[in-house]
């Protein structure tokens, strides 16, 4: 079992060195998050957007973003053909939690800037702050749980950069239809306490989608 | 053997056709001679899922036996499943034309087969973008499952979205069927011809696919 935590922990530590060492996902993230931000701002004008629209709005700029992220997590493995040397020092589990435990911390990072620059670009209003911080984290659990498999699955693939949002969209429906709707209710106020039904349901949905990935994992990754 | 299921199933759909237009159907309000798309429109989604769940199961077995030939039976399932998820929306949404005003309203039912539809779409798109055998075997299996362990999960999401206007509470009132007698027998024997056609269809594909199959490997050796 211990083996396992330090092999997570290993995987972690190499995936977030060789980002800051090139800041690939990042610095081009980042850009990716303003200009998509910049479109809807170009795109509402001078509206008046209900609050109802803008946490839609919001969750689709993080679904794209995650899904230019995330989905390099295990490409950028076989372009530098480096994954016979991680098959090779970690068992397959390890490679699993270490990967999906940087790409929560990428995406944490990542909602955190998407949400301050759409509040600043356009009137995003948020009325209950801890019930959203709330949503927006653990919705980010699930977003993870299911990207982090089908990155791992389109590695193997041709055309990994179409077939992302195609394998991903149907699995994560379920996460994103409660997410935005609790979004919604708690950026409009309402108490956190009356959110408890979405955060169970996006919970168990972490849980199972993150222990089936865990089963099958092997499968794809060991040839 | 075979000739007889071919032609029971020939008599029963045939039967299921002509009783299903022409016999009389008990007054159900709102829905009048519209109810009648019960007949098909039921079966065809009941075949979609069980393909679905059928494509699932395969999968499983072929993970853990790496038999190439349950991968054949995977597929065969999901792409025949994938045809009657499309008949499905069809008779749906041409029913909902007629009684609700237009063939699509993002009602819970059609969203629902249309993440059916969705899933269906994304796994043919996976396997025809993997070169290798095993690989688009072992890949798409794990898809599959995937994709199945979260389906559960509508159930507890679509009722919360919208109020349904489907007819399956008018028809279906607390798990107690009110049809009558004849639209009973006649839904259930079309329940059961439309199955019997499935898995009839199924055997011929899984033939096709594994002779396809026994070609590509005698080409390329």
């Amino acid at each position: 079992m211990s083996d396992f935590f330090r092999s997570t922990i290993i995987v972690f530590k190499k995936d977030l060195i060789s980002e800051l060492r090139t800041r690939y996902a990042l610095n081009a993230l980042i850009m990716f998050v303003l200009v998509s931000i910049s479109i809807i701002r170009f795109a509402i004008g001078e509206e008046k957007v209900e609050n109802e629209i803008l946490s839609g709005l919001l969750w689709i700029v993080i679904f794209f973003s995650a899904s230019g992220g995330l989905s390099r997590t295990f490409v950028k493995e076989e372009e530098k053909e480096t994954s016979v040397a991680l098959k090779m020092s970690v068992d397959s589990s390890g490679v699993f939690t270490g990967k999906l435990l940087f790409n929560f911390v990428l995406t944490l990072i990542l909602n955190f800037l998407i949400t301050i620059l759409f509040i600043m670009i356009t009137d995003y209003e948020i009325k209950n702050l801890w019930g959203f911080i709330l949503v927006i984290g653990i919705g980010n659990i699930g977003l993870v749980s299911a990207s982090t498999i089908i990155a791992a699955i389109i590695s193997k693939a041709n055309s990994k950069g179409t077939l992302y949002p195609v394998l991903s969209f149907p699995v994560l429906i379920p996460l994103l239809v409660t997410v935005i709707n609790a979004t919604k209710l708690s950026a409009s106020g309402v108490e956190t306490g009356i959110l408890y039904e979405e955060f169970v349901i996006l919970i168990s949905y972490s849980i199972v989608v993150t222990t089936v990935s865990l089963m099958l994992f092997k499968y794809v990754w060991e040839d | 053997m075979n000739s007889i299921l071919k032609i029971s199933i020939l008599v029963i759909i045939s039967g299921v056709i002509i009783a299903g237009i022409i016999l009389p159907i008990p007054f159900i309000p709102a829905l009048g001679d519209k109810a009648r798309i019960l007949y098909f429109h039921v079966p065809m989604s009941w075949i979609a899922v069980l393909a679905f769940f059928m494509s699932m199961y395969y999968s499983i077995r072929y993970l853990k036996t790496r038999d190439n030939d349950f991968d054949v039976r995977s597929y065969s399932a999901a792409s025949l499943g994938f045809m009657f998820c499309i008949l499905a929306t069809a008779t749906g949404s041409l029913w909902a034309k007629f009684s609700w005003g237009s063939f699509w309203n993002w009602d819970p039912r059609q969203t629902s087969i249309f993440i059916l539809l969705l899933i269906y779409g994304a796994y043919f798109a996976l396997r025809s973008a993997i070169d290798s055998d095993e690989q688009r075997a072992k890949l798409s299996s794990v898809y599959s499952i995937i994709a199945a362990v979260t389906v559960p999960f509508f159930v507890f999401i679509m009722p919360r979205l919208v109020e349904s206007l489907h007819p399956d509470p008018i028809v279906n009132t607390q798990g107690k069927i009110n049809m009558d007698s004849t639209m009973l027998s006649i839904f259930l024997t079309s329940l059961f011809g439309f199955t019997l056609l499935f898995f009839w269809c199924l055997n011929i594909k899984v033939r096709i696919e594994r002779l396809n199959l026994k070609h590509l490997r005698s080409i390329t050796g």
